[in-house]
């Protein structure tokens, strides 16, 4: 097991950047924004180096790197690309074009706040705002998962052909170095084999038209199975998971359970704050509390039916979001009340614009009284 | 119509020239091509939106009217103004 993995110390825009050189995409068009500019320099500079032979594409804007995208794809390369905040929500126009024309394009997200004002600190607004394009969406906790989540979703968005988002939170994952193991190369490679297009532009033998206009009498149909197929990721997940544990020793869930079987005060929570509120959720475990924690990673499609079963003995559920929606209840607190069909569920916000969340304002979290309802915020001055 | 399980995924369409509608009905103004003038320099042929000029067998400009919207552009890149558009 020793003889294919490599133990490093790496910042997740580094660790993204391995796996990047592992893949060996052919196309990237990129365009930079903090704070994901360090995995795209971090993958140029191996590109330079010859370490990988990818056609990175400098373009004018995030609009024009996922337009380029989608055409790389199109033509049936295997293309990514990087971005952040404003630069999402620039690409916005484009990113259901590339899951309407089931381009299985892999986004590495770094997570950042929305203007305005104008903040370049971690937080989810930006992936929750796109959260309706019909991206595959996973969260990453660390370095570790940033990089094994790359390989994973890689092989998922080719097989069921959909678009994916692998999200890290920004700074506090892409820029902090923690330690984790990579695979051997070839281990990689191998995992994610060759990238065989069913439906590509360069293929002169059985032309094909992409983009057409679908008219009212035909659009409906064409949606309809794109639902479909979102919907059958979740079962694919679980076996391009399955696969990935029996070569890396790490095998992952849709979702993590952390000390939930007798859990009676659960919080929910996705991205790197699940780290912290680990070591929370051990502290309290010493001075006899009994909580627990749900660690978000897929959330789009989101696994209703088996977070629901993960939650069903909680007697009291807390929900952090790091984002807000407007005029609205939060997404992720939206989603576990669909899920468990529960009236009773307690809304924090918390690390708005990068505001740290610590493992002090967590353990009072759990301490709080959750039958209010009203929603709560960890760290509002 | 097609039902929503069998209908063409991603809506990737197999071009079959016997199903597209024939945008030739569109026109309005119709191109015509001066074949003595034309020097077969292929701007028209880069440029159609429609992709439907093609070379004749003396490497003149041919375009196909069952296709052809009549847009102009054709008229409007050609070097020697070969060709002209007029009504259709």
């Amino acid at each position: 097991m020793s003889s294919n993995k490599k133990k490093l110390a790496l910042t997740g825009g580094a660790a993204v950047a391995e796996a990047l050189k592992q893949i060996n995409p052919d196309v990237m068009p990129v365009y930079p924004i903090t704070p994901q500019t360090p995995i795209i320099e971090t993958f140029a500079k191996m590109v330079a180096d010859g370490e990988a032979d990818t056609e990175m594409i400098q373009v004018e804007s995030e609009h024009s790197a996922m337009s380029a995208a989608v055409g790389a794809s199109a033509a049936g390369a295997r293309a990514m690309t990087a971005s952040s905040s404003q630069g999402i929500l620039l690409m916005a126009e484009v990113l259901p074009i590339a899951s309407g024309m089931r381009l299985p394009i892999l986004m590495l997200v770094s997570a950042r706040a929305i203007s305005a004002p104008i903040n370049i600190h971690g937080d989810h607004q930006d992936v929750m705002f796109v959260r309706d394009s019909g991206w595959i969406q996973i969260f990453s906790e660390n370095s570790q998962e940033v990089y094994d989540n790359t390989l994973i979703a890689l092989k998922l968005a080719e097989i069921v052909r959909l678009p994916a988002m692998i999200i890290m939170d920004g700074f506090q994952t892409s820029h902090s170095v923690e330690n984790l193991e990579i695979l051997e190369d070839s281990v990689a490679k191998k995992f994610v084999g060759e990238y065989n297009p069913k439906n590509y532009l360069l293929n002169f033998e059985n032309p094909k038209t992409f983009g057409p206009v679908s008219l009212p009498n035909s659009y409906f149909e064409f949606k309809r199975q794109q639902i479909e197929a979102m919907d059958g990721v979740i079962a694919k997940l679980v076996e391009v998971n399955g696969n990935y544990g029996e070569i890396s020793g790490r095998q992952y869930d849709l979702f993590e359970a952390y000390k939930l079987d007798d859990a009676e005060k659960v919080i929910v929570v996705a991205g790197s704050t699940a780290g912290t509120a680990k070591m929370a959720v051990d502290e309290l475990r010493e001075q006899g509390e009994k909580v627990g924690l749900l660690k978000i990673k897929l959330f789009r499609p989101f696994p209703y039916k088996q977070i629901a079963d993960a939650l069903k003995n909680a007697k009291q559920i807390a929900v952090l979001d790091r984002t807000v929606s407007f005029g609205s209840v939060a997404p992720l607190y939206s989603e576990i009340a669909n899920s468990t069909g529960r009236k009773d569920l307690q809304s924090y916000v918390y690390g708005l614009g990068g505001r740290e969340i610590f493992k002090e304002g967590i353990k009072k979290a759990f301490q709080d009284n959750w039958e209010n309802k009203e929603v709560k915020y960890i760290g509002l001055k | 119509m097609t039902n929503w399980k069998d209908i063409e995924e991603g809506a990737i369409i197999k071009h079959d020239m016997e199903k597209s509608p024939r945008t030739g009905d569109w026109r309005y103004m119709k191109p015509q091509v001066d074949k003595k003038t034309c020097i077969g320099c292929g701007l028209c042929f880069d440029h159609c939106p429609e992709a439907c000029i093609d070379y004749d067998d003396e490497r003149k400009a041919d375009i196909d009217f069952d296709v052809c919207k009549g847009c102009g552009v054709c008229a409007t890149v050609c070097p020697q103004k070969a060709i002209k558009m007029q009504k259709n």
